[in-house]
């Protein structure tokens, strides 16, 4: 399960949503044995596509001493799908960097952005409920 | 000459759970050498077969992504500190 601050939901979304028509993307740091998130770290799409993401790899580089700093890991990433379901592309899953993370996708194909949470281990996608809190 | 080198979390279990270790080189080619050859469980994950550096993962001196110096025929000093990241992608093709 990923449990999710609602202001680091709409930070993601916001992000999502300022980089349409293409991919947007970032990181999200957190506690790992517990899966909740602690901050949210938007990214530069290294790859400037609409159908590809590629984290910039400078800022993930600055987004994972940040959350080291701070006593927390790295626990996932996030991208937008701009015109298709949020579900993970056989692209997602060839390329997934840790089973340890959870993989959030946030659909821009409707009107009302869809977010959704995976696990991916040794291709295998099993989707996690998403908690969004109040803090 | 030591130089310490981060790893991300995904690799610090093919190295005793560490997050930093210290491994000899004056460069990067010859510190990734040296830290497949001290943590074997780590080959195949950071070079290829062929030595090259994986694509997979984003090396870098101190702020520097290494593919935009001299990859891993870039220098280290003893002040150097490098990076292991994933390199992380995707996409909805």
């Amino acid at each position: 399960m990923l449990t999710l601050p609602r202001d680091l939901l709409d930070r993601m979304i916001a992000h999502c949503l300022a980089g349409y028509p293409d991919e947007a993307c970032g990181l999200l740091g957190g506690d790992p044995a517990t899966g909740e998130a602690t901050s949210l770290h938007p990214t530069r799409n290294a790859a400037a596509s609409a159908k590809l993401y590629t984290v910039d790899p400078r800022d993930h580089l600055r987004a994972d001493r940040a959350v080291e700093a701070s006593g927390y890991s790295i626990i996932g990433v996030f991208h937008s799908h701009t015109h298709t379901d949020p579900y993970p592309s056989p692209t997602d899953v060839d390329q997934a960097p840790d089973p340890e993370w959870h993989y959030v996708i946030v659909s821009l194909r409707d009107t009302a952005p869809m977010t959704r949470s995976y696990r991916i281990r040794n291709g295998r996608i099993d989707e996690e409920p998403i908690t969004v809190t109040d803090r | 000459m030591p130089v310490d080198v981060h790893l991300p979390t995904v690799l610090r279990s093919q190295a005793g759970g560490a997050r930093t270790v210290s491994v000899e080189g004056a460069t990067i080619g010859q510190v990734l050498h040296t830290l497949v050859e001290t943590y074997p469980g780590l080959a195949g994950q950071v070079l290829t077969d062929e030595g090259t550096l994986h694509r997979f993962v984003n090396v870098y001196l101190n702020d520097d992504d290494v593919r935009y110096l001299n990859s891993l025929d870039t220098p280290v000093g003893e002040s150097d500190e490098i990076s292991i990241l994933p390199a992380v992608a995707g996409g909805a093709d």
